[in-house]
């Protein structure tokens, strides 16, 4: 684990930023999409790709990466920004997104695009195939430094198979493998206590004998120091619970689950109308990224 | 006058005069896997909570760190399954058909088919011939689910010997396939000389030159034998009578298909599988785009199986020989 300068945290702040912005002017161009989560998101991502991840944008399949596996394919926009960022393609093709004939299809296919680890959007699966990829690497090479880092919904967690993936890693003792759980709280039809609570949560992760971390899916440097916590677990796999706001960066679309699966323009009008909507949005993030200062006194 | 030499050479000896040796298609399976285990280190095995039953016994015994008990979890199973192709594995992921692809057929075509994964999956107790468990546990769907997704290949092997080269080949294949496999004691056919390939059929049985009628039988999965003791039953009757054994219904060898179709008046479809989206179907979609052609479907008729032992429920359900010699008669 690498320890952050204050320096470096601003950094990832403003490159986070950067990717909401993206974010915002892919789906309002798409006019189609998921827009809660990808912005909640776009800090860890901005983390794992930026600070975390051993990986090589101009070489992505490198054998020696670690794999990022994104099980809630819906959230693409924000790995498919944070790719670009990174530069894995130019940022100029997210304005293809859920384009005929583009490579960033409306839910991620493997085929398409170098440097997706998996094809996904019905949700359940990614955790499994994360599974499998840890188990073959250890049969591979018991010695391997890769880690598989498992990205997951919470409104996910209600799908039966994330449960029996969830028994096997335990069973298996995968040291090597990460899930992190996007905990934002909502899912389509409303808050995730409603529609089906998971709570307590993290005694259930407990018990199916995973390492539990909860943390500020915002913060950089408490995410940057549970990963490397979960990192150095001994004999277990680890699931970092991300307490995260849906819609982060844009108060007036935050924590809304009518945002969900609207973009920028076809969201609920009650705060911003439609027209304005993207617009609004830019607005919010320039003006955020003006308040991100250097975190050395913190 | 019939004749040992429209059998094709390399079939077991008098099958038309003695009474066949019996194995399963899983026997055949269980050592093929071992011997692709021992042919490649990349070959790895997960199964369901049914490792003896699916034959998968003999790898995991061998190859116990390449050997992954998933548990009753056929979701997981395909998904794991995945994940270790997307790391360089060949795994072989085995369970029942009704439960794999029954029950995770969504799994499936987003982790394996779409991916393109190198996943081979194992539909075991396919079919009616499963007997006693009845029709929960008698999966006659599966090739119609399987054969509608893009990306994969689709086999029912014969008998032991083909189901052997089958898991060989398929070893070596890369990408994805699925593959059933039956549970009862079926007649051994083929020999280990007999060939396979993927995506071939083979003509094994040549009908007499110079007959007036002239039926087509199209054959997949382990009724092989019932479709050629039919067709020798036929020509006694004096209808020219040809077997081709479509081993491969994903992709189908349409050239032999259409050869078969124009050398005959008509054709006979045989499976142990539902008539509504098999092989029977896959035929009649070809031929009515190429040569229009009159097909009689065996298989079973938009039904569930129930309890019976194999040999019962195949003549209940109407596949077995006098079934296929009436169907033939049918035609005229």
């Amino acid at each position: 684990m690498k320890y952050l300068t204050g320096e470096e945290v601003r950094a990832l702040e403003l490159k986070a930023n950067e990717i909401r912005q993206s974010i915002i002017e892919m789906l309002t161009e798409a006019g189609s999409g998921h827009t809660a989560g990808p912005l909640g998101m776009a800090d860890v991502f901005t983390l794992l790709y930026f600070a975390v991840l051993k990986h090589d944008p101009k070489n992505p399949d490198w054998d020696e990466r670690d794999r990022l596996i994104l099980s809630n394919g819906h959230i693409c926009p924000v790995l498919y920004a944070t790719m670009a960022h990174a530069g894995y393609f130019p940022v100029e093709e997210l304005m293809t997104l859920r384009k005929l004939g583009t490579r960033l299809q409306g839910h991620p296919h493997r085929q398409t695009l170098p440097g997706l680890e998996t094809s996904s959007g019905p949700l359940g699966s990614g955790l499994s195939q994360a599974v499998g990829m840890a188990l073959a690497e250890r049969i591979n090479n018991p010695y391997s430094a890769k880690y598989f880092y498992c990205l997951t919904g919470d409104g996910e967690l209600d799908e039966g198979q994330i449960w029996e993936a969830l028994l096997l890693a335990g069973k298996e003792k995968l040291n090597n493998l990460i899930m992190i759980v996007d905990r934002n709280g909502i899912q389509i039809d409303g808050y995730t206590k409603d529609v089906m609570p998971l709570e307590p949560l993290a005694e259930k992760f407990a018990s199916f004998n995973f390492d539990v971390q909860e943390v500020d899916g915002h913060n950089m440097r408490a995410l940057n120091d549970a990963i490397g916590k979960a990192q150095a677990v001994y004999s277990q796999p680890s699931v970092i619970i991300a307490h995260t706001v849906a819609a982060k960066g844009v108060d007036v679309f935050e924590r809304d689950f009518r945002w969900h699966g609207n973009p920028p323009g076809k969201g609920p009008e009650d705060r911003v109308p439609k027209d304005k909507q993207a617009e609004v949005a830019l607005q919010k993030l320039r003006t955020l990224a003006g308040m991100i200062t250097s975190h050395d006194h913190s | 006058m019939i004749t040992h030499n429209m059998f094709a050479s390399h079939l077991q000896p008098n099958i038309a005069t003695e009474a066949p040796k019996k194995t399963s298609t899983r026997v055949g399976y269980g050592e093929g896997l071992l011997e692709a285990g021992k042919r490649d280190q990349h070959v790895v095995a997960l199964c369901c909570d049914l490792t003896e039953s699916t034959k998968t016994d003999a790898f995991a015994k061998e190859f116990p760190k390449r050997f992954v008990q998933i548990g009753i979890a056929e979701q997981n199973l395909a998904s794991v399954g995945s994940g270790m192709a997307a790391m360089g594995k060949i795994p072989f992921i085995a369970s029942y058909a009704a439960f794999s692809p029954g029950r995770n057929w969504e799994q499936i075509r987003t982790t394996i088919a779409y991916n393109n994964s190198n996943v081979k999956i194992v539909g075991a107790h396919a079919g009616i011939s499963v007997g006693p468990d009845g029709a929960t546990h008698q999966m006659t769907e599966d090739i119609a689910i399987m054969r509608a997704m893009p990306n994969m290949i689709v086999i029912a092997p014969a008998d032991v010997h083909e189901a052997r080269k089958m898991t060989l080949a398929v070893a070596k294949h890369v990408g994805p396939v699925y593959f059933r496999l039956g549970r009862s004691d079926t007649p051994v056919v083929t020999t280990p000389e007999s060939p396979f390939e993927i995506g071939k059929a083979e003509l094994l049985y040549t009908k007499t030159p110079g007959r007036e009628k002239n039926i087509g039988i199209v054959v997949t999965g382990s009724l092989l034998y019932n479709a050629l003791i039919a067709a020798v039953e036929l020509e006694k009757e004096g209808i020219g009578v040809s077997v081709l054994h479509m081993a491969t219904i994903k992709p189908l060898d349409t050239e032999a298909l259409l050869a078969l179709a124009s050398t005959h008046d008509a054709l006979v479809t045989v499976e142990e599988h539902q008539i509504i989206g098999g092989l029977g179907s896959a035929v009649a979609e070809y031929l009515s785009g190429t040569k229009p052609t009159r097909i009689e479907r065996i298989g079973i008729n938009d039904s569930f199986g129930q309890s019976g032992e194999p040999d019962e429920l195949v003549a209940h359900y109407g596949m077995d020989i006098p079934s296929i010699v009436s169907a033939a008669r049918r035609l005229y």
